[in-house]
């Protein structure tokens, strides 16, 4: 096994208020492949966000890291300087926000912002940067035309492609996506996910994609990380995870979505939502709500199991590996 | 098919700090007390209020007795000094502050009603309404309130009531805009369409639904009118446009500037009552700052902490 | 009552095809709202809604599907009356709804058609608790009640709806409630007023998944234990087709296809309707083969001539789609669909209204 392109270990982020410090996301570990698709799936409030800020380096108060490492090729960027940092933002990595319109600059052409994003990173000529400007937009299918266009011209999911493109710019090895499909109608939707997932085969980039719709990644994704009340619920292959959920939350999570093919079966979703993290439930975070609760998981927090390939946190499978033992 | 059941205590979301819009008043005296701005800003207008209030108990002498020595500096007996025909300016500032604090609470809120009533049905009302209203807005916000004062004070007799009316007037069509812009962007929140569906009249829609929406707007106008207020009452007043026999801490300023105060080294008596202005002001300034922090939980001071990464 | 533990279809099979009752309860004939767009001398126009034909029946669970800009949510506000139609009629039992002008026939068309809003959060005043509308509504509405009895009655909604304990929800502020509770909430203050039909746009769209089904399931129970019909107005095909009897799919500002949800499914006519269900992912099924990047987006409809507005996208389009706008013609057992090409394929026209 190659080394991975990402590694973080034991991850921990709170949101410093008057009140107390909030634990947003609880030691969490995961790592990225190179070229690897991971997918992040969670609910409101289970800081999936939140994590993927604290990898992008991009938090800012109330929230901090409080603990752990995020070494990217090698390095933990949570010890690096704002200088050393800015050195490897976009080239190395790149993030693509939630809402275009939110990250764009409406003021702003589109090859402004090129040349904006260029700049601050390298050293090209105005020639070169119109040059790959010009290549990064045709790789996301958009008409170099569209260079000079404002982004309010430009359709929902042709802003979205254009981030995208914004962050190809100097073909980074990883690319952190929150939620950039969340703003755009179904077809749009598709249409953007296989595009996102072409250029990931054509140029070899691995992908954080940060979602709430588990459908949507589904048939993109190499991995499948399931966020609950900022810890890691089920992490493994998309795959093995969507035929045989083993936490009770990602099977709920799986059985709430209305089928459009196939016989059609009652929703039962799951009850309750999901809890306060300034006061999480004693023991297994999930208990409350959990259809298969049993007595000692209100009083047990459970680790992180290793069944088959995919790690798992709840205690019915602590009990299967003491069995197998 | 039994509707499945929220157990009550799974409800909750998240903590939230300060509940946007929440009016619940024990919880905003909590917010208050807890802010160092408010609490500062508080004790000033508190303290200003009562000496408003009870001069009596703060100082005995007559502030118009005109029967100390001149022009002279402080001393045990007078702790700022005496005035050009011998009264005590001490006594002056303390009896000054009742008119001063009147007129500034009047205006404020005089021409915060006045903003309400035109902003807010300008906003909700639309149309032609909003046109109209927004051109009588804009007319009297460019009105040059210095040379309409000059003006009227030919025709109307001098004095405080004239330059309240005035201030009143000149004032009030800023705070509009601004309730306007909040209407306006309160106008498309869900819950007004809902209280249309339901049925309920315009004018119900407006107090009932609207104006608590708003409070933390319209606290902020008062006060930052307020501010406002302060300062350019006593400016007038200095100018000599109030009415000179009334006291406040302007016409404090009016006399002490006729006089050569600062000139024939008196500096107090011109001092004593431009500090008071500035500390008044900086009351109701300090309690604007602190309901903004208070109303919005993103301006708050951040207490930060160092990173302890683990071994 | 419906039973859903044995996995039975829980509808009654006569709501499957036409409205139970011949008297629709609600029935738009050429409904059109068009918005001035820019300012005082702009001519632009947008075509919001155009030439709308709907029914709705008595205790019918109806959807109307489409993407954002298709005119879906400007039909719930033409028909709670947030909008007056620019042409085009809506008939409430039989009666125009536009010859009621006093304030009384108002009222009393408003407590028939209530309306559930998308955004739990912005949708219930946050300075009043979440008793407020529940209350005001039945003040509006059913005067014939007294204090106690209006707070009985709140209480016994919010219990409908599944917010127990009833008497300390009613108490409780928006800010403490979560998302799917603020939904049941504006549920529980539609069904008060004993509505004939309520309007939801889009009640779920704002709510995590998991939450979703508790209130999709309570649509389904309000219809069978308060005999209200509901319009379910959603982007997503795949809640229309586990709530509704029958789907309405909207393009572009015009009603493109409509009939009982199976057929529409299983037999989609219009072209825009089988991107629609191609393009949905399932998580439980494999992907459907060659998705090629769907060409272009939803137009937004300003100062359209005649054709057809799909005719862009439209893998099928043919000569006369650009001259003529296809009317919505019945192709098949109380299922319609506006497209000259389906049309064709049936053996009829869609250039006349069927």
């Amino acid at each position: 096994m190659s080394s991975p392109l990402l590694e973080v270990s034991d991850l921990s982020v709170d949101y410093i208020t008057d009140a107390g410090d909030v634990r947003a996301v609880d030691r969490v570990d995961i790592d990225v492949q190179p070229s690897e698709f991971l997918a992040i799936v969670g609910e409101s409030g289970c800081g999936k966000s939140t994590l993927l800020f604290a990898i992008a380096q991009l938090l800012s108060p109330p929230a901090e890291i409080a603990g752990g490492t995020v070494v990217f090729k090698g390095r933990d960027m949570v010890r690096l300087t704002e200088d050393e940092l800015r050195h490897i933002r976009w080239r190395d990595y790149s993030v693509v926000m939630q809402s275009a319109m939110n990250a764009l600059n409406p003021m702003k052409s589109i090859e402004a912002q090129f040349r904006d994003t260029i700049e601050a990173h390298d050293d090209m000529s105005r020639k070169a940067i119109r040059e790959r400007s010009a290549e990064v937009l045709h790789l996301v299918g958009i008409d170099a035309v569209h260079l000079k266009s404002y982004p309010h011209q430009l359709s929902g999911g042709m802003r979205q492609r254009a981030m995208i493109a914004m962050a190809l710019l100097f073909t980074p090895d990883l690319v952190i996506m929150d939620e950039p499909t969340s703003a755009l109608d179904v077809v749009a939707q598709r249409s953007l996910m296989s595009q996102i997932k072409e250029l990931q085969k054509r140029l070899g980039f691995a992908v954080i994609f940060v979602t709430h719709d588990m459908s949507l990644v589904r048939h993109y994704s190499d991995r499948l990380l399931v966020m609950y009340a900022g810890q890691v619920a089920e992490l493994g292959d998309t795959s093995a995870l969507f035929e045989d959920p083993l936490h009770p939350y990602t099977k709920g999570l799986l059985d709430a979505f209305p089928s459009i093919r196939g016989p059609r079966r009652p929703l039962t979703g799951i009850p309750g939502s999901p809890p306060d993290l300034a006061r999480p439930p004693s023991g297994c975070r999930f208990h409350p709500r959990c259809p298969v609760a049993m007595a000692q998981c209100s009083t047990t927090e459970p680790d992180l199991y290793e069944v088959a390939g995919i790690r798992v946190r709840c205690l019915l499978h602590a009990e299967a590996l003491k069995d197998a033992v | 098919m039994t509707i499945p059941s929220i157990a009550p205590d799974a409800g909750a979301p998240a903590a939230v700090p300060a509940a946007r819009g929440s009016i619940a008043s024990r919880r905003v005296a909590q917010a208050i007390f807890r802010n160092r701005k408010a609490t500062a800003g508080l004790v000033i207008l508190a303290a200003m209020s009562f000496i408003a209030a009870f001069p009596e108990l703060l100082t005995s002498v007559d502030p118009h007795a005109a029967i100390f020595d001149q022009q002279v500096g402080p001393s045990a007996q007078h702790l700022l000094g005496t005035t050009q025909v011998g009264e005590d300016v001490f006594a002056q500032v303390i009896w000054g502050t009742r008119l001063t604090l009147v007129i500034t609470v009047i205006v404020s809120l005089a021409a915060t009603v006045i903003s309400i009533l035109i902003g807010v049905t300008a906003a909700y009302v639309g149309g032609m309404a909003d046109r109209s209203l927004s051109l009588l807005t804009d007319v009297f916000l460019v009105l040059p309130t210095l040379p309409l004062l000059i003006v009227l004070t030919a025709y109307l007799p001098s004095g405080s009531l004239t330059i309240t009316a005035v201030m009143i007037a000149t004032s009030w069509a800023f705070a509009a805009r601004q309730l306007r812009a909040q209407g306006l962007s309160l106008r498309t929140r869900d819950f007004l369409e809902a209280a249309k569906v339901r049925g309920e009249r315009r004018s119900y829609i407006i107090i009932v639904e609207i104006l608590p929406n708003m409070i933390s707007l319209l606290v902020a106008s008062f006060l930052g009118l307020a501010v406002f207020v302060v300062g350019f009452a006593a400016g007038l007043q200095f100018l000599g446009l109030g009415n000179s026999t009334e006291l406040t801490w302007g016409t404090m300023l009016y006399y002490s500037q006729q006089n050569g105060a600062l000139e024939s080294g008196n500096a107090l008596w011109m001092l004593a009552p431009g500090a008071a202005v500035a500390l008044l002001g900086t009351g109701f300034a300090l309690l604007n700052y602190a309901f903004d922090e208070i109303g919005n939980p993103a301006l708050r001071p951040v207490r930060r902490r160092r990173v302890k990464p683990a071994a | 009552m419906a039973n859903f533990a044995n996995g039975t279809n829980a509808i009654p099979a006569a709501a499957s095809a036409a409205p139970a009752s011949d008297e629709p309860l609600l029935q738009t004939v050429g409904l059109t709202r068009h918005f001035k767009l820019g300012g005082l001398f702009s001519s632009q126009i947008l075509h919001a809604v155009d030439d709308v034909d709907l029914t709705i029946g008595e205790r019918e669970l109806v959807s109307l599907v489409g993407e954002s800009g298709s005119g879906k949510s400007t039909i719930a506000r033409l028909l709670a009356m947030l909008y007056r139609p620019t042409a085009g009629e809506i008939h409430y039992r039989g009666r125009s709804v536009h010859s009621l002008h006093s304030r009384r026939d108002l009222l009393h068309y408003r407590s028939q058609v209530q309306m559930v809003f998308q955004d739990p959060y912005s949708s219930m005043n946050p300075v009043f608790r979440v008793s407020h509308g529940v209350m005001r509504n039945l003040k509006l509405h059913r005067p014939e009640l007294g204090r106690s009895e209006r707070r009985e009655e709140a209480e016994r909604v919010f219990t409908l709806v599944g917010l127990t304990p009833a008497a300390e929800m009613l108490r409780k502020y928006p800010y403490e409630m979560s998302g799917g509770q603020r939904q049941r909430v504006g549920f529980a203050q539609a069904v008060a007023v004993r509505p004939k039909l309520i309007l939801a746009d889009e009640p779920v769209s704002m709510l995590d998944v998991s939450i979703r089904a508790g209130i999709l399931n309570l649509m389904t129970d309000l219809r069978e234990r308060e005999g209200v019909s509901i319009l379910y107005i959603t982007h997503d095909i795949a809640s229309a087709r586990y709530v509704a009897d029958r789907i309405m799919v909207m393009y572009a500002g015009h009603i493109v296809e409509a009939g009982p949800t199976e057929a529409v499914l299983s037999d989609p006519r219009h072209p825009y309707t089988q991107l629609l269900l191609s393009a949905v992912p399932d998580p439980r099924e494999p992907i459907s083969v060659s998705t090629s990047p769907a060409v272009g987006e939803p137009p937004k409809v300003v100062n359209p001539g005649e054709g057809c507005r799909f005719r862009e996208r439209c893998p099928l389009a043919i000569e006369i789609c650009g001259r003529v706008t296809p009317r919505l013609t019945v192709l098949a057992p109380a299922h319609s669909a506006a497209c000259h090409v389906a049309a064709a394929a049936a053996g009829v026209t869609a250039d006349s209204p069927s």
